[in-house]
């Protein structure tokens, strides 16, 4: 029988919301898959394009980038901008064939614990419905 | 002076050449725009190549020693099997392998045709076009047997590639065309022979903001305009004023002639030193500012219509550059 099929996703969380966020859900020994390799950043706001970009041509199934809910930036205003961002690399993605829901955008304080556990496990659900990546086949 | 002494001074004389790929002409153009520079040029080296303006043939290249060019500018981007079997012979047959201007080096417009493949672009060229009268739907192949024998064409490619993505390339000169300073610096570097390292883009490590003449000053923009819906331009950043320029996201070089014509830069120059992707910047860039004032009062609704102004991310983002791009061509649906 063939494999289930697992997905690779990156996920760039925020030092101050996010990230802690899913140490709780560790330390709290939350369930979720395993399918997420996690890199901390200072903030959403410093996921640069490009960053997701690479992930997904170097073969990432998804990535998600995860902040502090809107009015809860340490610094502000980083996660209004990552949100404007992300919407519009997605409709880049859209026209060049790529399914936009392969970058998801979410927000999960560091309380959320429970959240980020039920973010990582709809995510790898919903991209085991899309399928691997296809930029694996592009030249 | 001896024959030998007069024979080993024309020796010294720079050999060069020529090509274009898929390109416009523009290049070629703007070599000539170097004006009469052109015959100091001429009075340092000898042409070998270059089909746009003397007539030679590729077996004249075909026939040529290893190495006998000493440089090569080759503009234009990889579209064709002809084009490919041309860069791969010049490559041979030069020293150094000059990508020149926006098509050899990130793929330029031509590269957008990225977004489809060859079905579709000989579907729009040669049948769909309105414009185009075909009732017999004849679209090139190949190979054709007429009575008199077989003809051949070069195959047309699915995807379109930058020079160095086909041979490899030892300097590169960005820009739509090239600007005659760029040109003749590079000239000039090679006949001092004061080259860069290679795999050196010959150009500054500053943006196209840093030659620009408006005045800059704290960026926030409303809503995006184009450049027909100014009446008047200001005498400040055109993105303060809701024009979408890429002049943040693209390697300067060009003395911002663009910006000079109340026109916004449009990327030619490609991306900015360490910089992977130019697309990717300028969308990271543009978002961050777009509807900055009021951010936090905004419901995803507003965000999303603000975003939807931008309605060809790809030409606006890409326009010279998909090929090079992170993600270089559409995924075409099977």
């Amino acid at each position: 029988m063939a494999k289930e099929f697992e997905p690779n996703i990156i996920g760039f969380l925020c030092n101050w919301c996010s990230y802690a966020g899913a140490d709780l859900a560790g330390t709290s020994r939350i369930k979720y898959p395993p399918n997420i390799k996690s890199i901390r950043v200072m903030c959403s706001g410093r996921v640069d394009t490009v960053f997701i970009l690479e992930a997904l041509r170097k073969g990432a199934d998804g990535v998600l980038i995860a902040g502090c809910h809107p009015g809860d930036c340490h610094y502000q205003s980083g996660n209004y901008k990552t949100n404007r961002r992300i919407r519009l690399l997605k409709k880049f993605l859209n026209d060049m064939g790529v399914e936009p829901e392969r970058v998801r955008f979410e927000y999960v304080s560091a309380s959320e614990g429970q959240k980020f556990a039920q973010v990582v496990t709809d995510f790898v659900n919903q991209l085991k419905k899309l399928g691997p990546t296809p930029l694996k086949e592009i030249a | 002076m001896t024959k030998e002494k007069k024979k080993s001074e024309a020796k010294k004389k720079l050999q060069l050449a020529f090509y274009w790929a898929a390109s416009c002409g523009g290049c070629e153009i703007a070599v000539l725009d170097i004006d009469e520079k052109i015959l100091d040029v001429i009075g340092i080296a000898d042409i070998l190549f270059w089909p746009v303006a003397m007539d030679f043939k590729y077996k004249d290249v075909e026939a040529m020693k290893d190495k006998q060019i000493d440089v090569c500018f080759f503009n234009g981007s990889i579209r064709t099997e002809e084009q490919e079997h041309i860069a791969k012979l010049l490559r041979k047959k030069s020293k150094f392998m000059v990508a020149f201007g926006a098509c050899a080096v990130n793929g330029g417009i031509p590269g957008l045709a990225n977004v489809a493949n060859r079905e579709e672009v000989f579907r729009v060229a040669y049948l769909d076009n309105p414009s185009t009268d075909n009732p017999k739907k004849i679209v090139p192949k190949t190979s054709v047997k007429v009575k008199e024998g077989t003809l051949t064409l070069p195959e047309f490619y699915d995807t379109v590639k930058t020079l160095d993505q086909t041979v490899d390339v030892d300097y590169y000169l960005p820009g739509c065309p090239p600007t005659p300073d760029q040109i003749m610096t590079a000239v000039g570097a090679i006949v001092e022979n004061k080259l860069p390292p290679k795999g050196s883009i010959i150009g500054p490590m500053k943006s196209v903001c840093d030659e620009c003449r408006f005045e800059k000053t704290e960026k926030k923009i409303k809503e995006i305009k184009r450049v027909y819906e100014v009446d008047k331009i200001e005498e400040k950043c055109l993105l303060e004023q809701g024009i979408i320029c890429l002049g943040p996201a693209t390697r300067g070089g060009c003395s911002a002639r663009c910006l000079d014509a109340n026109m916004p830069c449009t990327g030619c120059g490609g991306p900015t030193p360490n910089s992977l992707d130019q697309g990717a910047k300028m969308i990271s860039a543009l978002a961050s500012i777009l509807g900055i004032e009021g951010e936090e009062k905004m419901s995803d609704e507003e965000v999303q219509k603000l975003i939807d102004q931008v309605v060809d991310p790809i030409g606006t983002f890409y326009k010279y550059g998909l090929p090079s791009a992170l993600i270089n061509r559409r995924v075409m649906k099977k």
